[in-house]
């Protein structure tokens, strides 16, 4: 059984080395270029979490050379992409494009930036005008031990 | 025997772990020191009991005890001995037992070095640290045992995961484990705080060592699992962000975020329940990673160690201790009062802004993880989140950082001029300036952003050395070298570790944007130019190692007619587990590796060749070795080595930033 688990396990796995065969570039260094840029946004789908141009899967394999293929026959990049992704759905791109609700996934970072530096700002402003509380929150005691481990 | 001996120790650990979650902290409530007092030998007690555990786990492996089903499922008898030891925790069982063997280490840490502290908060602290190791005891128990017995043991075992046979690999779990729980201490303070309703300065210098090793530790772990991946994942990938990488990354964000933050609350009493918010985040992400990891529920490449019914579990874990402790924080963050009173412009501030953009920049690591989890619960949509969204929504926080943080260090305390901080970086800027411009105008790369980020490295390395020099104050230089050398190792840390920061960003950008590839089939005896050395394919070998069979090639690098080096990639095979893995032939330098793979053979005769000429690759982790070393130097300055209020000796004031 494990066995059998480890052998689908290898199947899935970056069985490196692969990526990019000899026999697959482009005579045309910039078509090429081109193409590995694309390839470098398309996952290979049945990988984990690679992208086509690093898989060594045959999946990946038939879609670098179906984008080389439309590369050749005269596709913008964006022509390609669209293409690929009409056939096997967003699940695709590794960049999930800025539409529809992935807006949230893009603006998230940016929004709590501001959140952050409003909150920091108005709590610096505070903080700056705020007079220091006296320390009588300490007992003796524990002023003396504070003061003790301050002590350095 | 010797392995019931080890249950049973583990069993005895958790009852000790359940007393001493309960008694020290009713004793704590109650004012009854022989309660509060228990703790310490309680701690210890776990601690040795979990050793003793750990210690016959190893002892089965060692020994190859096939009798037990995980070193059957894990391990074989030809299985070189270093990686029969590494095996105990390259699996999801033995890796829980260094887990906690780790958590009850820390707790007993906690109790033999902490004799400064009130002793309520030692024993609340004691509490909380073993109420975490109650819930991972009863875990591995009950769903995970390591010492499960097999009725009818095999001759042989299945042998470990191919892949962790590497000491990259091998490694990496325990450095990742001292980070996470390392955490775990920072939490235990926060909440232990929270009962006890005081902050105080006293409080900020116990934890910042604490979350300072978690953080050193995290970096060398995540630095080993990225220089493992550079070499044995075979196109010379070191970051792929992929969920398990992002599981340790976002606890090492956050952490580097507390420590500076803690910072605050020791010198300056201010930001306490922000630091205890986020002491509870960076364990909160601890677990959480720990989730990711175990449950596959994000599934990834490192997805050999998944359980769904196990993921419950932890989600469990991670349900209470969070739910508890932020409803804790809720409830009693607000009297909490903070009393250093700083300008707008102050190091304060600058700390704020460190703190905004590390929390900011693990939050978008966080969505972009469980994005996709996201939009197929919420919205029906299928989608992947893959490095180019991370490398395009989290750089720029990074680059803000780095922007920043030369100025923010060279700040004083309290009240601050922005110019007067800028006047001694003026040359470290002029000096940044210069090499973006040198590397746009000298080199052509992948992208603008390149020469950019390198100039950004310059500017922090060149601003650590300004900061450094500026504490030695006014005078001759001779003086001011002296002083130099006198510095505390906090400051000497802090500059080190900045500096770090700037030579891993450096090592990034150089190899991610001048990289030099080539693939191609090549011929045995027909040499080919790539960059500026001449790579040939002399010969390949079928040839068989202790476990496995291997493809080796020997490939010669030529440099200007000279003879470089002669590298052997390999493919192996690994019969046992049935996977095969590559190993790279790199020679490494200075300021380049190459780096060679051997491919298929050809129809047509021939082997399909890989090489790459990888600019200042070893930056990227001599550089996070060098921000563990600051780590380090400053976690050795005199302030922490000794308990606190022990240290007698005063130090000499120095010039420069009126400190405390």
């Amino acid at each position: 059984m494990i066995r059998v688990v480890l052998l689908s396990l290898a199947l899935l796995l970056p069985f490196a080395a692969g990526a990019v065969q000899p026999d697959e570039i482009l005579d045309d260094p910039v078509l090429e270029d081109r193409a590995r840029d694309i390839s470098a946004g398309l996952r290979c789908l049945v990988c984990r979490n690679e992208s086509i141009d690093e898989s060594n899967a045959e999946l990946a394999r038939d879609l670098r050379l179906l984008v080389r293929e439309r590369l050749v026959a005269g596709d913008s990049d964006r022509e390609v992409v669209d293409f690929v992704v009409d056939r096997y759905g967003e699940y695709v791109l590794l960049n999930p494009p800025a539409r529809g609700s992935t807006l949230i996934l893009w603006l998230a970072g940016p929004a709590l930036l501001l959140l952050g530096l409003g909150v920091s700002i108005s709590f610096l402003r505070r903080r700056s005008q705020a007079t220091a509380p006296d320390e009588a929150a300490l007992s003796d005691d524990e002023a003396a031990r504070l003061a003790e481990i301050m002590k350095d | 025997m010797i392995v019931e001996l080890g249950h049973f120790a583990l069993v005895l650990a958790f009852m000790v772990a359940i007393f001493q979650m309960i008694v020290p902290m009713i004793g704590a409530a109650q004012g009854r020191p022989g309660w509060m007092a228990v703790a310490d030998p309680a701690a210890t007690a776990q601690f040795v009991l979990t050793a003793i555990s750990f210690g016959a786990l190893t002892y089965a492996f060692v020994t190859s005890d096939f009798s037990l089903s995980l070193v059957v499922n894990n391990s074989h008898t030809l299985k070189p001995m270093i990686y029969k030891i590494t095996g105990v925790w390259g699996n999801h069982e033995g890796s829980l037992l260094l887990w906690v063997l780790i958590l009850t280490l820390f707790g007993a840490m906690a109790a033999w070095f902490g004799k400064g502290l009130p002793p309520t908060l030692r024993a609340r602290v004691l509490a909380v640290q073993s109420s975490v190791a109650v819930a991972f005891f009863a875990f591995i128990l009950f769903t995970s045992n390591p010492f499960l017995r097999l009725e009818t043991p095999p001759f042989n075992g299945q042998d470990l995961n191919p892949l962790l046979q590497d000491p990259g690999l091998a490694f990496h779990p325990p450095f990742l484990y001292l980070g996470y729980v390392g955490l775990s201490m920072a939490f235990s303070f926060a909440v232990a705080a929270l009962i006890e309703g005081r902050v105080d300065a006293a409080w900020g210098r116990w934890v910042r060592p604490w979350t300072l090793a978690a953080w050193v530790f995290l970096s060398i772990g995540i630095g080993l699992g990225s220089w493992w991946a550079y070499y044995e994942l075979g196109w010379g990938g070191f970051w792929f962000w992929d969920p398990v990488e992002n599981a340790s990354f976002m606890p090492w964000l956050i952490s580097a975020a507390l420590l500076h933050s803690a910072i605050v609350v020791e010198k300056r009493e201010a930001l306490k329940s922000w630091t205890i918010l986020l002491a509870i985040l960076a364990f909160g992400f601890s677990l959480i990673g720990t989730f990711i990891v175990r449950s596959g529920v994000l599934t990834s490449v490192h997805a050999f160690a998944n359980d769904p019914e196990r993921g419950v579990y932890i989600l469990g874990i991670l349900v209470v201790f969070m739910g508890g402790a932020l409803l804790l924080f809720a409830l009693r963050a607000g009297i909490m009062e903070a009393k250093g009173v700083f300008s707008t412009v102050s190091r304060e501030s600058a700390l704020v802004v460190n703190n905004l953009l590390l929390a900011v920049s693990c939050f978008v690591v966080f969505i972009g993880t469980i994005w996709p989890l996201i939009a197929e619960m919420f919205f029906d949509r299928t989608l992947s989140v893959g490095p180019p969204f991370f490398n395009a929504a989290f750089t720029p926080f990074v680059i803000l950082l780095a922007i920043v943080l030369p100025i923010g260090a060279m700040l004083p305390w309290k009240r601050g001029k922005i110019g007067r901080a800028m006047r001694p970086l003026i040359g470290a800027a002029a000096l940044a300036v210069a090499a973006v411009l040198f590397t746009y105008a000298m080199f052509t790369g992948d992208s603008a952003l390149g020469p950019l980020v390198i100039g950004l490295s310059v500017w922090l390395v060149a601003g650590a050395v300004v900061d450094l020099w500026s504490r030695t104050g006014r005078g001759d230089v001779r003086n001011r070298l002296s002083r130099l050398t006198r510095l505390p190792r906090a400051d000497w840390g802090k500059a080190t570790a900045h500096a770090g920061f700037g030579l891993t960003m450096f090592g990034i950008a150089a190899l991610t944007t001048y990289q030099i590839e080539d693939i191609r089939v090549a011929q045995e005896g027909e040499p080919y130019q790539v960059g500026a050395y001449e790579i040939e394919l002399v010969e390949v070998r079928r040839l068989e190692g202790p476990n496995y069979l291997t493809t080796m090639a020997t490939i010669q690098v030529t440099d200007h007619g000279e003879v470089l080096d002669l590298l052997y990639p390999e493919r192996r095979i690994y019969p046992v587990a049935g996977m095969p893995t590559t190993e790279a032939g790199i020679n490494n330098g200075f300021t380049r590796d190459v780096y060679v793979v051997i491919g298929d053979p050809q129809e047509n005769g021939g082997w399909a060749v890989r090489t790459y000429i990888k600019p200042f690759a070893n930056w990227i982790w001599g550089g996070s070795i060098i921000m563990a070393l600051g780590g380090f130097l400053s976690l050795s300055d005199r302030r922490y080595r000794v308990a606190a209020g022990a240290a007698k000796a005063k130090r000499a004031p120095v010039g420069g930033v009126p400190a405390e």
